[in-house]
């Protein structure tokens, strides 16, 4: 098949993570096995309590397994340290929150500086000039100097996934991104993952609304701490058709 | 990362809370400027005192009878004991003293007509007004043969001048009366400045004979060759005297021998110590400060702690958010140092300039504001800053 030829982004193996409460363990991932790679779109599916929460933060090297391996673009993550898989988030991973977390009273450029900060590879000259970039990647060129208080909910979730492009990362993770936004943004942000993904981006939205799921290119569902689906959607929908037959605005 | 990038994050979460800032530096602020006044008024106090002695002379040395020896206050008898054999053995003898002058002192009213003030009089000899720093201004000292023959001669002070001769007219030349005892006034005195110049200077012997009616000395005014060689001036002193006395090894002095520059040094500590004090008290209205420093950081950390989520999810060490809050405090308790410094300095200008005290820059002072501003921020801000770094990034980004 064509798609295995793709490189092997995300590669999790028997993964289970517990937690202690108390004196009982709760098992969150009960052995979760999947691989993504370069260039899908991948929906991950599941009510509260699926353990969908937990596979985010493991996916995005926040925590680490209890067992099995998980391999970010080829490097294992199990044994890494605090600091080194913050400089692995660093590199490889672009986070986009539910609730923006952009930074208050600054700017949108500033904004999107923002992990670059953290990588001492990167001059400031180079650093704005990739911040912009990133902007106008997101249709922010005319924003860039808004306050992050300034902007609508949509133009600041844009202002968040410009900061998750920033870095040039290997996969973005996005968490509910379009959870706090009104159907039309929604559609809007989906419109813009999807044109991500089409440049070739690789992308991770966790979610617990099916409706999304349409325009991805996979959709793995958890329950109770399994993966109880992983299909391919052979017919991805188009959010910006789906945003064009949306009635106009008044 | 780079501590340069380090201070730019600082900076910018700063300015994102100008307000905050400020008032948190206000004690900072408060803290310092007060330390800097202190310090700055406490050396020109110093000074200032400092230079009122010099104009005393820095090589003065005073010699009198001792007022107590052994606990036992002195009889009449003991307070005799200065003798011009004394005097004469100082002044032939002493390898370490420039001028000696034997000192009676009597005091009462000086008249002039209808004019009369209070004075206090010196018998000496010529060289007390070199020993005490006096000059003329006009006619001339009197000299040895005057004193020899108990010449009722004087020179006064610019006080009893100005007190006796209202009309500006000048003295010299003129008899005045004191304590009914006509003398001629043969020189006046230059200025010198606070309580200095209502003095009359005569004569020892006519003192003696003519008005005190006694044939002791109440002091013995020296003067050391230089101020370095006032310590051993002093031991000099006293071994003349001691063996003028015959006083036998293990004895008490009859006498006691003062010099200004153990004067200056005792005054020196005791307004070092007072100035210490000040500044304590000042320094604990800066500890204040840096309470307060802790304080907002605390709450600032606690505010931001979906914003420390953030940064450590997109690659911030744990130590780069440690350092990030630690930079922070620094910055404030720096700038408000800087602030204090500046409103500091400006302040003991303002009160110096209003007491005329004369102007000491004290650049040890502001380095010791600010280094003490240093570890203000880094100590109150290093809890603060430790709790931002200790915590969990799942746990930071969910905080509601």
């Amino acid at each position: 098949m064509a798609q295995d030829q793709r490189a092997e982004i995300i590669r999790m193996e028997r993964i289970r993570r517990d937690f202690r409460v108390g004196s009982e363990t709760v098992h969150a991932l009960r052995g979760v096995s999947f691989s993504i790679r370069e260039g899908e779109f991948v929906t991950i599916m599941g009510t509260s309590g699926s353990g969908k929460s937990t596979l985010l933060n493991l996916l995005g090297c926040l925590d680490v397994p209890t067992a099995g391996e998980y391999y970010l673009d080829g490097i294992p993550v199990r044994r890494m340290s605090g600091n080194e898989r913050a400089t692995l988030r660093n590199r490889k991973i672009g986070f986009v929150f539910q609730s923006y977390n952009l930074l208050p009273k600054t700017t949108a450029v500033e904004n999107v500086e923002l992990p670059l900060l953290y990588n001492s590879t990167v001059g400031r000259a180079e650093r704005r000039a990739r911040a912009e970039r990133a902007l106008r990647d997101v249709g922010l060129q005319d924003r860039m100097n808004h306050r992050s208080n300034q902007m609508s909910g949509g133009q600041q979730q844009r202002v968040a996934i410009a900061r998750a492009l920033v870095n040039d990362p290997v996969i973005i993770l996005a968490d509910e991104a379009t959870g706090n936004l009104d159907t039309r943004t929604s559609f809007e942000i989906l419109t813009l993952f999807q044109r991500l993904n089409a440049m070739g981006r690789t992308i991770i939205f966790v979610t617990h609304n099916p409706e999304i799921a349409l325009y991805s290119s996979r959709t793995i569902t958890l329950r109770d701490g399994r993966i109880i689906e992983d299909r391919i959607n052979t017919d991805v929908a188009s959010a910006a058709e789906t945003l064009a037959a949306m009635p106009p605005e008044e | 990362m780079n501590f340069a990038n380090l201070i730019h994050i600082a900076l910018r979460a700063l300015s994102s809370n100008k307000m905050r800032c400020l008032l948190t530096m206000l004690g900072i602020i408060i803290g310092v400027s007060s330390v800097i006044t202190m310090m700055f008024l406490g050396e020109s106090q110093k000074q200032s005192i400092r230079s009122e002695i010099s104009g005393m002379g820095t090589n003065l040395i005073i010699i009198q009878p001792a007022w107590e020896r052994g606990g036992v206050r002195a009889s009449a008898a003991d307070l005799q004991r200065l003798r011009v054999a004394d005097f004469e053995a100082l002044r032939n003898q002493s390898a370490y003293l420039r001028s000696v002058s034997p000192v009676v002192s009597a005091s009462g009213q000086a008249i002039m007509g209808a004019n009369n003030t209070p004075a206090s009089i010196t018998g000496c000899v010529a060289q007390q007004l070199d020993i005490e720093n006096y000059t003329i201004e006009d006619g001339s000292m009197w000299g040895d043969a005057d004193v020899r023959s108990a010449s009722k001669v004087c020179v006064i002070g610019s006080e009893i001048c100005s007190k006796l001769f209202p009309d500006g007219s000048s003295p010299v030349g003129q008899t005045i009366r004191f304590n009914a005892i006509p003398v001629k006034v043969v020189g006046t005195l230059k200025e010198k400045g606070g309580d200095n110049d209502d003095r009359i200077f005569m004569p020892y012997t006519t003192v003696q004979r003519r008005m005190a009616g006694i044939r002791h000395l109440n002091a013995i005014y020296a003067s050391a060759a230089t101020e370095e060689a006032s310590t051993a001036a002093v031991a000099e002193i006293k071994e003349i005297l001691r063996e003028q006395h015959r006083i036998h090894q293990g004895d008490e002095d009859d006498f006691q021998v003062m010099s200004m520059t153990e004067m200056l040094e005792s005054l020196n500590s005791i307004l070092g110590i007072m100035t210490l004090i000040l500044s304590c008290i000042a320094g604990i209205s800066l500890v204040v400060g840096g309470i307060g420093i802790m304080n907002i950081m605390y709450v600032s950390v606690t505010e931001r702690t979906r914003e420390i989520g953030l940064r450590m999810s997109i690659g911030a060490k744990s130590r780069h958010i440690l350092l990030q809050f630690l930079i922070e405090s620094v910055i404030i308790s720096l700038a408000g140092g800087i602030i204090g410094v500046m409103l500091g300095v400006g302040l003991s200008t303002l009160i110096i300039r209003l007491l005329d005290y004369p102007f000491i820059f004290n650049g040890f002072a502001i380095f010791i504001s600010f280094a003490v501003c240093t570890v203000t921020g880094v100590f109150f801000g290093w809890y603060p800053a430790r709790k931002a770094s200790r915590l969990n990034p799942i746990d930071a980004l969910r905080y509601e």
